[in-house]
């Protein structure tokens, strides 16, 4: 019903792309609100801050870059009509993002086991929730991932539309530079 | 779903779709359940805010009405109030000072937030972005029901929260830490405090979905001819609202996220050297400053404020220049003093925070940019008043809540000055003269501008009228009711009245206002009744109300007016009409209005 209603609009940029960058605004404040929060902490006193980041961050931001990658290369054959190559690199996506929220997890833990746990105001609470958001980001970034790969796999619909995949892959491609952000933040800050 | 069908009219796309479901068009037979509830027209969904607003409206003035009677009659007891509450909250037909709190904090929850924010921008950000700008939806029509259903759910979390146990939150509707953070610290910090985060969050969803779906219309989805400059002055407000909602609601939201956190997971953001009365213990956190979340907190708040003022400022705007039959005076100055505003609504949160321990320093600076509010507020006020300016003014009930506006905004803008100097703060923070202030200024003045909009669009929305005759008892009970509660509350506070105590009679200084506070009482009493009238005269009129005859009553020049009395979803039974002037050719070359579907003719005069 919507679509005849929307097809006679005259269109700058697509609407759900630009609804993502607002959108992508918003998370920004959102993270905005919280590092400027630990700046302002930071410079209380009684400020904990954290000895070290744990080198798994490091092998982690190495697969959300990969990610970035292959994003990207599923974009490219989507455009080029090249399905089961598209379908293949979506999946590894996922996978990917998957891997990257895993070692998240056992970065978190081996802070946890240098002793900072939540009790306190310091570095390492705010990483466990800073970097816990991204990685809350990064999960609907994988539902969206999955539900797109079923749309792919299912024979009924035939869509060549782009823009979907589009969409998606500036959304993941912004929560893997606000993850480099959030990085380079911490190493700065600690 | 909708999103995708979006594509259809998209240059780019080369589209084999093999889309079987997407063709019904316009015969589309409609359930009563996808057309009054699950809902994706944006009229309908402008209305489910606008009811369940209502609903919430009455909700919450009643709270204030008990918590009046709290104030005005602190030694009486009502027994009627222990049949109705029960015996823990209104023991002996007194209200019990937990449930003070809790009353205070509620009415100011729900009316800032899901009365004025959800109630006002999502109605006339969904009924009239799409019909002004010539669109025949939102740009996403699915993320828009979704707005509305989180705004629900958000409402169900919130009226469960008044039946838990230990009461709902009530801390106040700032909720600050570290009061909100300790469930030991009062019956209303527990379960009820948990389940207004809750609910609280699910509104921040709610309004950012909302949110980024108007901007996005607002700027992709509008019809041929309709550049940014011709938009009615209603559509620029709600944009500006929109933009200020998106970029504070998740800074709130993260102020949310660390409370919960030392709530729940023994975090200390907020918690430091803290001795609990009612258990005796002294809290292990340590390092936390209960600061900070007043900080992000304010963040949102103050752009909060600007969330509920600006689009009874945009609603305003229009319905005095089509009530004038004249242009709206200095139409660039309205849009440059919007975003003025705007942009100095992020700069000024401190405002809030004079007494806090602030360096004095920092805050001389946040004095002079909350004092530079005024100027772009008062620009508005001068157009709108020269708008009005030997106008041929019909006093239609829409025309005279818009003219009350100004009078509210006028009132209290000139307080906010003084609350704007820190030195006078020092005196009048957390007195009943902040009461007056933002009651006048945000409270009152925003609801004239809905209530303005709900007169002046309800024969678009429902195809009928509203009573003129309830409409102006409605109008001057309010207006004189108005004025007669908040403005003795200036009295109060300059004498340093506190806000939010339960009971003030200890003090000998403040007996003096003892028939004053009776008097506010009662009058509170008669405004919410007469709110009630209105009530009636809405629910009424939508079924039995006197019906539209032409498709354009007040002989207005935006599209809305365009389309047919009841319109179906798409707005428009044919092409979406060409834009060819801006809205407010009103009284031009001796004409009375000139619809902005109108080709500019050669022997036109210019503007
Ligand atoms: C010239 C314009 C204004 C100035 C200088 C101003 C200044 C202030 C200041 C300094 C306070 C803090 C008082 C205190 O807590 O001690 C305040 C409170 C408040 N103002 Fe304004 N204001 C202005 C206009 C407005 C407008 C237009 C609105 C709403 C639409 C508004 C809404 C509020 C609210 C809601 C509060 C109280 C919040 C609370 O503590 O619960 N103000 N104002
Ligand atoms: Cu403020």
């Amino acid at each position: 019903m919507e679509t005849q209603i929307v097809m006679e609009q005259r269109k700058r940029i697509h609407p759900a792309k630009f609804t993502l960058w607002v959108g992508i605004g918003s998370i920004v404040m959102m993270f905005a609100g919280l590092t400027s929060a630990y700046i302002v902490k930071r410079s209380q006193p009684s400020w904990v801050s954290l000895n070290e980041i744990p080198r798994i961050f490091w092998y982690s931001t190495l697969v959300i870059l990969a990610s970035s990658v292959t994003m990207q290369m599923a974009l490219r054959s989507f455009k080029q009509r090249e399905r089961p190559q598209y379908r293949r690199l979506i999946l590894i996506t996922g996978l990917l993002g998957a891997l990257f929220i895993m070692m998240q997890w056992f970065g978190f833990k081996a802070i946890w086991a240098s002793g900072t746990t939540f009790a306190g105001a310091g570095a390492g609470q705010f990483l466990y929730i800073i970097a816990g958001l991204h990685a809350l980001h990064v999960l609907a970034g994988i539902i969206a991932l999955i539900i797109m790969s079923f749309r792919a796999f299912s024979t009924k619909r035939r869509n060549y539309n782009p823009v979907p995949v589009e969409v998606m892959s500036t959304y993941w491609h912004f929560v893997d530079i606000l993850w480099l952000y959030l990085l380079v933040f911490f190493m700065m800050l600690t | 779903m909708s999103n995708e069908a979006t594509v259809h009219g998209h240059s780019e796309v080369t589209t084999h779709e093999v889309h079987h479901d997407d063709h019904h068009g316009h015969h589309h037979q409609d359930t009563f359940i996808t057309k009054y509830i699950f809902s994706q027209d944006h009229k309908m969904i402008g209305k489910q805010f606008l009811i369940t607003g209502i609903v919430w409206a009455i909700i919450g003035g009643l709270f204030s009405v008990l918590f009046r009677l709290q104030l005005g009659f602190p030694d009486q007891s009502f027994p009627i109030l222990e049949d109705l509450l029960g015996s823990k909250w209104a023991a002996g037909g007194k209200i019990q000072p937990e449930f003070y709190y809790a009353l205070v904090t509620m009415h100011g929850t729900v009316l800032v937030f899901f009365v004025l924010t959800a109630g006002l921008s999502g109605t006339f950000a969904n009924l009239l972005i799409p019909l002004q700008i010539g669109a025949r939806d939102m740009a996403s029509p699915f993320m828009n029901m979704l707005s509305y259903w989180f705004f629900f759910l958000a409402s169900i979390v919130m009226i469960s929260s008044l039946f838990v146990q230990t009461g709902p939150a009530s801390g106040g509707w700032t909720s600050y830490p570290p009061l909100s953070a300790l469930g030991d610290a009062s019956e209303g910090s527990k379960a009820g405090m948990d389940l207004w985060l809750v609910s609280m969050a699910l509104f921040v969803v709610s309004s950012l979905l909302g949110g980024l779906n108007y901007i996005a219309t607002i700027l992709n989805m509008r019809t041929k001819g309709m550049t940014m400059t011709r938009l009615p002055l209603t559509i620029w407000a709600l944009f500006f609202t929109a933009v200020l909602g998106v970029l504070s609601f998740p800074v709130l939201f993260s102020g949310f996220i660390l409370l919960l956190f030392d709530r729940h997971a023994g975090t200390s953001f907020y918690l430091s050297d803290i001795f609990l009365a009612s258990t005796q213990k002294p809290l292990p956190n340590e390092g936390g400053s209960a600061i900070l979340y007043q900080h992000l907190f304010w963040f949102l708040g103050h752009p909060e404020v600007y969330i509920i003022l600006l689009p009874a400022m945009g609603m305003a705007s229009e319905i005095l220049s089509t009530n004038s039959r004249k242009p709206i005076f200095g139409y660039m100055a309205m849009i440059a003093s919007l975003f003025a505003i705007c942009v100095l609504a992020f700069l000024v949160w401190a405002h809030h925070m004079f007494v806090t321990g602030l360096n004095p320093f920092l805050g001389s600076f946040f004095v002079l940019l909350t004092l530079l509010i005024a100027v772009p507020s008062a620009i508005k006020v001068f157009n709108w008043l020269t708008t009005i300016w030997r106008g041929n003014i019909r006093f239609t009930p829409g025309m005279l809540f818009a003219l009350g506006f100004i009078s509210m905004f006028i009132s209290g803008g000139l307080t906010g000055i003084f609350l704007g100097n820190s030195t006078l703060d020092i005196h009048l923070h957390d007195t009943m003269f902040v009461i007056a202030h933002f009651h006048i200024v945000m409270g009152v003045a925003s609801f004239f501008g809905m209530f303005a909009g709900v007169y002046h669009w309800f024969p678009k929305m429902f195809g009928r009228y509203l009573n003129n005759t309830l409409a102006y008892i409605h109008f001057w009970i309010t207006l004189v009711g108005a004025y007669l509660i908040f403005w003795p509350m200036h009295y109060e506070g300059l004498a340093g009245m506190p806000r939010r105590y339960l009971d003030v009679s200890g003090w000998v200084s403040f007996n003096q206002f003892d028939g004053l506070n009776r008097f506010i009482s009662i009058v509170s009493i008669i405004v919410f009744a007469v709110q009630l009238l209105f009530v009636f005269n809405f629910f009424y009129s939508i079924f039995k109300g006197r019906r539209v005859k032409t498709p354009n009553p007040w002989g207005s020049n935006t599209l809305e007016w365009t389309t047919p009395i009841n319109p179906g979803h798409g707005n428009w039974e044919g092409e979406i009409p060409e834009v060819h002037r801006w809205a407010y050719d009103y009284g031009k070359d001796g004409r009375d209005f000139i619809p902005q579907t109108e080709p500019v003719s050669a022997t036109e005069s210019k503007h």
